[in-house]
């Protein structure tokens, strides 16, 4: 499944907060078919990354490459446009609202000018049930009412309800128990099967292992390095993680220490 | 996260109906203990407070005039509320809503009187005075992050300033037009009332038919028939009561003229409650409205345009205040720097609070403006026959309030504890 052109690629991404200078001159490919994880300490970059991606906000500058063409993300509407969903760390659901009108959040199905409630509960319980998910009571039930693990499973619903080419999962096991984590990574494995580039943030080592194909190292807003994940192993990854760098892998000496200064 | 296990051990089917009358009323139940609480205490309230009332002034509080004098004094409250249930749900505050119907209906009286527009005109002035005072608030709080409690405060005083000066040194402008003033002096024809009821049920009854047929055509759990007949023939009920009410002969007690017949102000209120219900309930806009409520950040990462939004809700406050400012002038046959002021606001954002609308943004609904408005005018209007302090109507009024933030509040942590 695998082609030349990445699905995505990134090219000396930079991104402040103000004073904070959060990303630097970061590239990032991630193909179609495979999963590529993105690892990196607490506050190396991640999740800022990826919310550049879908259109959150804009990154100060690099070029942004899709199915080998550049884009320009200047909204979440237009990152799902181009066929990318992303489920976020902190899930994004509104707690007043229902399972189905939250999968479906600024992309109701309409008849006229009137929501179409009956369509998108059905569509809403054959993706729950793709998922096999099963322990949501109601469709109807409203999101405050949820455990955090049926949340996080209607926030990664909402991202494969659509016919997207691009899946991004910021730590979706974060809050699942082991047999849901299980399910959740089946799931991941499943959609790169079937085509689909994915990039899933973890901290979980045993994750990365189990589904990544590449994975890409921040460390302190750089990218410390992408590789095959079959080329590394357990120790080298935390070491990326940790310091930067291993071995001959990841950033120069100078550039790592320089890099905890700043 | 302490997840405490949700509460909601009932078991929908997940294919099918809802199995019959007393399944709906667990439902329901289950709902209000997981704090989805809605109208409810408002609906007990009112009904306690109607039978407070008879009980001790009885013959006067239930005349067939009062009821009729009820719906005049809480019809004005009413659309001002449902004007503010768009802001509320957003989790904003308008506190200028009051001097905004004043303003209006300054405007409303000089074109009208002094300038001697016709009537469509001199309304289409006032609801546009509405529209444009609700888009500059709304650009200032949206565009400028002001939060919209400085801003309407600012607004409140402007806009009293900007209505003395509409309204001039005469002090009060009299409103004559006929068409203006039988929006609350008028009444329907008594066959007229009895079609309009006709029509509520009928509709009523049959929009939830058909939207429960479908969901059955889709497959999808729909209401039992036995719960719908259920309701519907409350509604008749509600609907023939009142209207049989208001269809009798009733006497003002210092005037010799009998009248009857449902007052023209009804089929408004009925419009605007079911218009702005739809737009609420049914329509992508108003279920943005409740998303940027509940979770601001997540309605923008799903890609709504949240400031066009609020901007677009606070046009629907002060328009809908703009309403209440006509209401105001016809009920009064005039307009005074007083029209819109004193506790006009405060009784409004009671009324949404009291009829179960969350301060806190999000919950809400449009029906909550009526049965709160009900509420505070049963205490206006039956507290004076008990007691001639207008201190204890004051206080009572604001316990009122009070009981009703509290219920938000508590049923808001109810709602948080029974998820995640
Ligand atoms: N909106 C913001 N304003 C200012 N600083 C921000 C903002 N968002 C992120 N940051 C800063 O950017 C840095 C990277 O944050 P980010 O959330 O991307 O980290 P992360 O890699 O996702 O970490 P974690 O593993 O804890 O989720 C942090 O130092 C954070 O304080
Ligand atoms: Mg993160």
């Amino acid at each position: 499944m695998t082609t030349d052109t990445p699905l995505l690629s990134l090219r000396g991404i930079n991104k402040s907060f103000g004073p904070v200078h959060v990303l630097r001159d970061v590239d990032l490919d991630v193909r179609a078919g495979r999963v590529t994880a993105l690892v990196g300490d607490n506050g190396a970059g991640k999740s800022t990354l990826i919310k550049g991606v879908a259109g959150i906000y804009p990154f100060d500058s690099g070029q942004v490459m899709f199915e080998g063409a550049p884009v320009s993300i200047g909204g979440p509407k237009q990152a799902n446009a181009l066929g990318i969903e992303v489920v976020y760390q902190d899930l994004a659901l509104c707690d007043n609202l229902d399972v189905v009108h939250n999968m479906f959040l600024g992309r109701e199905m309409k008849s006229g000018v009137t929501l179409d409630e009956t369509a998108m509960e059905k569509r809403a319980g054959e993706t729950l049930k793709g998922l096999s998910v099963r322990t949501l009571k109601s469709l109807r039930q409203q999101v405050s009412s949820l455990s955090g693990g049926q949340r996080q499973t209607v926030a990664i619903a909402r991202a494969v309800l659509w016919n997207s080419k691009l899946v991004i999962l910021d730590e979706p096991t974060a809050a699942l128990g082991v047999a849901q984590t299980e399910q959740v990574l089946a799931l991941v494995r499943r959609l790169a099967d079937n085509g689909l580039g994915v990039i899933l943030i973890s901290h979980n080592m045993n994750d990365v292992a189990a589904v990544a194909d590449d994975i890409a190292c921040l460390y302190l807003g750089r990218m410390a390095a992408q590789v095959e994940a079959s080329t590394v192993d357990n120790r080298q990854v935390v070491e990326l993680i940790t310091t930067g760098r291993s071995g001959d892998l990841g950033l120069q000496p100078e550039v790592a220490a320089a890099g905890g200064v700043a | 996260m302490s997840a405490l296990q949700q509460p909601t051990d009932v078991d929908v089917p997940a294919a099918g109906d809802t199995a019959g009358i007393g399944q709906a009323m667990r439902d329901y139940w289950a709902r209000v203990r997981g704090g989805d609480i809605g109208s409810l205490p408002a609906v007990l309230g009112l009904i306690a407070l109607v039978i407070l009332f008879s009980v001790l002034e009885g013959s006067t509080f239930l005349s067939i005039f009062n009821f009729a004098n009820l719906i005049n004094q809480s019809a004005a409250i009413i659309v001002l509320a449902m004007g503010l249930i768009f802001v509320l749900l957003l989790g904003e505050i308008d506190l200028s809503a009051g001097y905004a119907a004043g303003t209006a209906a300054a405007v409303l009286a000089v074109t009208l009187t002094n300038w001697g527009w016709s009537w469509p005109l001199a309304l289409a002035a006032a609801l546009v005075t509405g529209m444009v005072i609700g888009f500059v608030i709304g650009l200032l709080v949206a565009r400028l992050g002001i939060p919209s409690f400085v801003v309407t405060l600012a607004m409140f005083l402007a806009l009293q300033g900007l209505m003395l000066l509409i309204i001039g040194e005469g002090g009060t402008i009299p409103i004559r037009d006929d068409a203006i003033l039988v929006i609350m002096n008028g009444n329907m024809p008594v066959w007229l009332g009895w079609l309009l009821a006709l029509v509520i049920v009928a509709g009523f009854a049959l929009s939830t038919f058909l939207a429960i047929r479908r969901r059955r055509k889709a497959g999808l759990p729909a209401e039992a028939m036995s719960v719908w007949l259920v309701k519907v023939l409350a509604l008749a009920v509600l609907i023939g009561v009142a209207t049989y009410l208001l269809n009798q002969e009733r006497q003002l007690p210092n005037a010799k003229i009998v009248i009857q017949g449902v007052p023209w102000v009804v089929p408004v209120i009925l419009v605007l409650l079911v218009g702005l219900t739809f737009i609420l309930q049914r329509t992508g806009f108003g279920r943005h409205v409740y998303a940027v409520g509940g979770n601001r950040e997540a309605a923008r990462r799903s890609g709504i345009n949240v400031k066009g939004l609020m901007i677009t809700c606070f046009i629907f406050c002060s328009t809908l205040a703009a309403v209440a400012g006509v209401l105001l002038a016809s009920r009064d046959n005039s307009v005074s720097p007083t029209t819109g002021g004193a506790q006009t606001l405060l009784f409004a954002v009671g009324a949404a609070v009291i009829g179960g609308t969350s301060l806190f943004g999000g919950r809400g609904k449009i029906r909550d403006a009526v049965i709160g408005g009900l509420v505070i005018a049963v205490i206006a209007n039956g507290l004076p026959l008990i007691t001639q302090q207008s201190g204890i109507q004051f206080v009572v009024t604001g316990l009122v309030l009070l009981v009703a933030a509290s219920v938000d509040a508590i049923s808001r942590r109810k709602a948080a504890a029974s998820g995640a």
